[in-house]
């Protein structure tokens, strides 16, 4: 389902944040990217939604060379994607609702869809009572669970979470983390960049660990070893 | 798939984000505003410096001074050959014995030229055309026709005496006012145009503020899978509310400012009242300002997006 084949990032100044990097990720897959910071593990993620481009190597997404979409079609390529950011990166300006609503708005969806799967992924995030309220008026952990509802609503193929709970405190993360795992459930591939141990650990899924740009060990059921 | 589904939430989240970023909405609309202000005192400007440089050359003229003897029918003959030259605006006949009331008029206080006058008994003044051009600079044409009338002399001894271009003070007046009211009117188009200018840099670079505000929300949008348009169109919308209501608010100010100045203007310059003025010709104003801002906001706005959407 995705692939990456061989791929290297080398910035302008000369540093190498990705060094041939191959693997593939099989659907319905719970896939977690560990590493310290700095090991390439956001470098690779950006690839699949090409807010970067690869120095070498290709990025494959449902036989799609990622890279080769041009700017004008790649949001089509990002609806199947779905994504939450470290620092939830919710649209100030919208509140709780709109801002799931979004998502369905841009990707052209009918009125009455948005009616009614918004209500229910704020159900399912457990938010429906903050449905009007403003992101600066969430904790971390509600904006958290904000944006995976909205990376959700359009039922993509893949969830990336990039560190998602790199900003929360050790409820809202397990919370967060077991939000993951439930849509991992209801079949949607899920790839979870962290340097959490105690998640990698309560997880019991495939990991994937990254140090200076490289792949260093790939476990089908891994703990979180560095 | 533009449909009207999509236009509803264009402009729906394009009033939101207005009301919303209504800081950033208030201040772009005063810049704005003073921007059109700007484009519509130029413009006033403009009319006013048209009418006074037209007052002044309307003051430019060339007589023809005819002899004493010169029959009134050749005299009459000549001004409808003038009034058919394509330079030619208007001619105006003065005969003999009204240059004498005229002159008899000017010197009514002066007894030693009145008697001087009445020792000649006759009358020593010839018949005048006046002529005025439509421009200052077809003057000389005119004075070269009349010069070629006065050498072919209609058979006989020409009826004209003088024509006041060729003397040395009446041409350089001439000239000289032709100067300055081509150099004014290029000087004041010059300032004119670097004011808009100005002004208009100044709104586009406060239009690109408040959208570079709005640059990880245009990046986050793009991830989550909106497409360029999309994103683009309600800033656009954004931008024509700022130049719709600043272009507004200009129209209101102008009456009362045009208002206080009308009198003011019409005894300084050529007999334009401003406040009339911008009355009788509201609708030129209305289009020209508020197509302004709504095209400079529409402009800037879908530029200023665009940097942003590179990802």
């Amino acid at each position: 389902m995705i692939y990456y084949d061989r791929v290297g990032k080398v910035y302008a100044d000369n540093s190498i944040a990705l060094e041939d990097v191959s693997f593939s990720v099989e659907p319905g897959e719970f896939i977690s990217i560990v590493g310290h910071s700095g090991a390439g593990k956001t470098t690779l993620v950006k690839m699949l939604l090409a807010e970067e481009k690869p120095s070498s190597g290709s990025v494959f997404f449902e036989s799609i060379n990622v890279h080769e979409v041009p700017m004008n079609r790649i949001n089509h390529l990002r609806r199947k994607i779905g994504t939450v950011f470290q620092d939830f990166r919710l649209l100030p300006q919208k509140t709780a609702y709109e801002n799931i609503a979004f998502a369905m708005e841009a990707a052209g969806r009918a009125e009455e869809e948005i009616h009614s799967d918004v209500p229910h992924v704020l159900d399912l995030v457990d938010l429906t009572d903050k449905a009007n309220n403003f992101p600066d008026e969430l904790s971390g952990g509600e904006q958290q669970r904000i944006a995976i509802a909205r990376a959700i609503v359009n039922q993509p193929d893949v969830i990336i979470a990039d560190e998602p709970t790199g900003n929360l405190d050790p409820v809202n993360t397990f919370e967060i983390v077991q939000i993951l795992k439930k849509i991992n459930d209801l079949g949607t591939t899920v790839i979870l960049t962290t340097h959490n141990k105690g998640v990698i650990d309560a997880l019991k899924k495939r990991v994937i660990t990254m140090d200076r740009g490289k792949i260093i060990r790939d476990d089908r059921e891994g703990k979180y070893i560095l | 798939m533009f449909d009207s589904v999509i236009l509803k939430r264009i402009l729906r989240a394009g009033f939101l984000d207005f009301w919303r970023n209504g800081f950033v909405s208030l201040a772009s609309i005063l810049v704005m505003t003073v921007t059109l202000f700007v484009v519509g005192t130029t413009l006033f400007a403009g009319v006013m410096l048209n009418s006074t440089l037209a007052t002044l050359r309307d003051k430019a003229d060339v007589t023809v001074y005819f002899t004493t003897r010169a029959p009134e029918e050749q005299i009459l003959q000549l001004q409808q050959t003038l009034q058919t030259l394509p330079q030619v605006e208007a001619v105006t006949y003065t005969s003999a014995e009204d240059a004498l009331t005229a002159f008899r008029n000017r010197h009514q206080n002066d007894q030693l030229t009145l008697q001087a006058l009445q020792e000649l008994g006759d009358n020593p003044l010839g018949a005048e055309l006046d002529i005025k051009a439509k421009d200052i600079s077809q003057y000389d044409a005119i004075a070269q026709f009349l010069q070629q009338q006065q050498q072919n002399g209609g058979g006989g001894a020409s009826i004209i005496d003088k024509i006041n271009y060729f003397d040395q003070q009446h041409r350089q007046a001439l000239d000289r006012l032709q100067e300055i009211t081509d150099s004014a009117g290029r000087i004041g188009l010059i300032i004119i145009l670097i004011l808009v200018a100005v002004t208009i840099a100044i709104s586009f670079n406060t239009l690109r503020l408040a959208i570079y505000t709005s640059r990880e929300e245009i990046q986050v949008m793009r991830l989550v899978g909106a497409g360029q348009f999309y994103i683009r169109a309600p800033f656009m919308v954004e931008g024509v509310l700022y130049g719709l209501i600043s272009g507004i608010i200009t129209l209101l100010l102008l009456y009362p400012v045009t208002y206080w100045m009308g009198e003011a203007t019409q005894n300084f310059f050529g007999g334009i009242n401003v406040f009339h003025y911008y009355l009788s010709h509201f609708f030129v104003f209305f289009a020209i300002i508020i197509g302004t801002g709504v095209l400079l906001g529409a402009v800037a706005s879908y530029l200023a997006v665009r940097r942003y959407l590179k990802i």
